[in-house]
């Protein structure tokens, strides 16, 4: 090594490191700055229209009197289909291409099929249910009919998530099982699904956050916007809080535009106690490896 | 010394995997025999990695299974309980009788055959549960659930592993909060707990430092008399050390298999010998 070439680069490459390095801080820096700027405006807005009586109240023409109830309760009944059918459609897959699909052609291709369905624009969803739920099945624009819609939607990033996390789990563990004379669905119910829970979570909550603030195939189910009363039943209609507040929004008074911040608001606190619940949920059930 | 106290425990002998519940033997079953293998050849894809293996395991025996890197030992040993069949482009043809019964045989499950043989491999894993919940693994799969047969079947195999004095207060802990050497041992003790007959060892103490060697290789003198032991291992001294008869293997064949003290002072074949006095491998 020539010497004298060393140590004239050294400066340059010393530099060089310290710009890069203060050019992913300042990407990261102007990130945050962005996504502060938009919740302090929203939080702003929002002040003094967000109390007890918003939360409690139903939607009205009258902005002081409007509240968010039918959405919130919606929304809740919304996660109550699409949480289980999703995960159930989501891990049956996960397990069946990981655990038990032979590695051909044929399998190759259902899994390029559910990668690319994670990329497929929502409303493409909505027309699909519209023709199957809605008509075909004449479920009408109900809870069912979305929530189904709903999971499909977002079924494929559960796939994805758990797929990860089950190929996660090391060989030997399987091996360890085999060896003891334990049949494969043993092996999978005791100790690969157990070991890939923490990821196939935290897979649910993403795909759960992602349905909880999805408008467009709702709105092309045709699902109302303005509702003033809560479902009793699946098959009833609903609303949900992503079209309350676009709802609001469309309003051409001004006080419903800090309604509808005040609408952000409790959706944005929705989905933070959901990735809360996902993280203490997948804490507890995660051992080091 | 072995602190190993082999206790009367008061529970029924359980028929799991014991020789109570062995397959009947076809006719030909000599006794004290436990494998026969007669021209046994196994390929992965192209490569021919087991070739015309002839065989006789006996009862009650530690046999070692020595050779270098690649010559087919642990290749063997993982067809004994028909692991090896997990690997995928498989391939196997010839007769390996476990106690006079074809293992291959489709009327005989693999899962039956695997109650009966135990294995510990090179790298102690344990699964990711309390350590009561990897020894009751077993049993449980078999279907028993009675919680008091469970805590006697767990103190009995930790006994039989050397672990229980170590581990009795905290039977509740991860197992990962075991060191390595008592990771192994609640692995053997875990292979224990389903009864079985034959237990294999796949260099089960090459991951591990000299006093938890040690440790196992005592385990292995005590086990043998309730169980017959195949192991396989790299370490040649360790082979003299603890068994009884020794095969050495190369490139996929057996080149000599005699009891240990003979191959190792008075070989009978050339390449043992190069192979012992380290002039390769």
């Amino acid at each position: 090594m020539d010497k004298l070439l060393v140590s004239k680069r050294m400066k340059g490459r010393l530099v060089q490191n310290a710009i890069l390095q203060a050019i992913f801080f300042f990407a990261t820096v102007l990130g945050l700055i962005a996504l502060m700027l938009l919740l302090s405006h929203v939080v702003m807005q929002a002040i003094g229209w967000l109390d007890g009586d918003f939360l409690n109240n139903f939607p009205s023409r009258r902005p002081e009197e409007a509240g968010m109830k039918s959405g919130l309760i919606g929304s809740l009944w919304l996660m109550m289909i699409v949480a289980p059918v999703s995960f159930i459609l989501g891990v049956g897959t996960a397990i069946y291409l990981e655990e038990y699909a032979l590695k051909n052609r044929f399998t190759a291709f259902i899994q390029t099929n559910i990668s690319n369905l994670t990329g497929v624009p929502s409303i493409v969803f909505g027309l699909l249910g519209l023709t199957i739920f809605v008509r075909e099945l004449g479920l009408g624009r109900s809870v069912l009919a979305a929530g189904l819609t709903m999971s499909l939607l977002v079924f494929p990033v559960i796939v994805v998530a758990a797929q990860e996390a089950i190929r996660a789990v090391p060989q030997q563990l399987r091996e360890a099982s085999y060896a003891m004379g334990a049949t494969k669905w043993q092996t999978i119910c005791r100790v690969v699904l157990p070991a890939a829970l923490p990821g196939m979570l935290t897979g649910a909550i993403l795909a759960l956050s992602r349905a909880v603030g999805e408008t467009a195939p709702l709105v092309v189910l045709g699902i109302p916007t303005f509702i003033a009363y809560l479902p009793s039943g699946v098959l009833d209609t609903f609303t949900v809080m992503p079209l309350q507040i676009y709802n609001w929004t469309g309003r051409p008074q001004e006080e419903f535009q800090h309604v509808a911040a005040a609408g952000i608001v409790v959706l944005l606190g929705f989905l933070i106690m959901m990735n809360s619940v996902a993280v203490l949920i997948r804490n507890k059930f995660q051992k080091r490896f | 010394m072995m602190a190993t106290k082999t206790k009367e425990t008061k529970v029924a002998p359980l028929t799991v995997g014991s020789a109570a519940a062995m397959p009947t033997a076809e006719s030909g079953e000599a006794k004290g025999v436990v494998y026969e293998t007669k021209d046994l050849n196994l390929w992965y894809g192209e490569h021919h990695a087991l070739k015309h293996i002839h065989l006789t395991i006996y009862e009650n025996k530690v046999t070692a299974i020595i050779g270098p890197s690649g010559c087919g030992k642990s290749t063997y040993i993982k067809t004994l309980n028909r692991m090896v069949e997990l690997v995928p482009n498989v391939r196997i043809a010839g007769h390996l009788a476990y106690r006079g019964r074809n293992i291959f045989d489709p009327s005989y499950p693999v899962e039956q055959l695997r109650t009966q043989i135990g294995m510990v491999f090179q790298k102690p894993n344990p699964f990711p549960k309390s350590i009561y919940d990897n020894i009751a693994y077993g049993p449980r799969i078999h279907g028993i659930r009675n919680k008091k047969v469970l805590d006697e079947i767990v103190e009995k195999s930790l006994r039989g592993a050397a672990l229980w004095d170590e581990v009795k207060d905290r039977l509740r802990d991860h197992a990962y909060g075991l060191s390595g050497g008592q990771q192994q041992r609640l692995c053997i003790a875990r292979c224990l707990a389903i009864e079985p007959d034959v237990i294999l060892m796949d260099e089960p103490t090459s991951a591990l430092d000299p006093i938890s060697t040690l440790k196992i290789e005592e385990l292995i003198q005590e086990l043998k008399k309730q169980y017959s032991i195949i192991i396989v291992t790299h370490n040649m001294q360790q082979a003299a050390r603890i068994s009884d008869k020794t095969a050495f293997f190369l490139n996929g064949e057996v080149i000599e298999y005699a009891e240990t003290s003979k191959l190792f002072s008075n070989p009978a074949d050339r390449r043992t010998e190069d192979y012992i006095t380290g002039r390769f491998g």
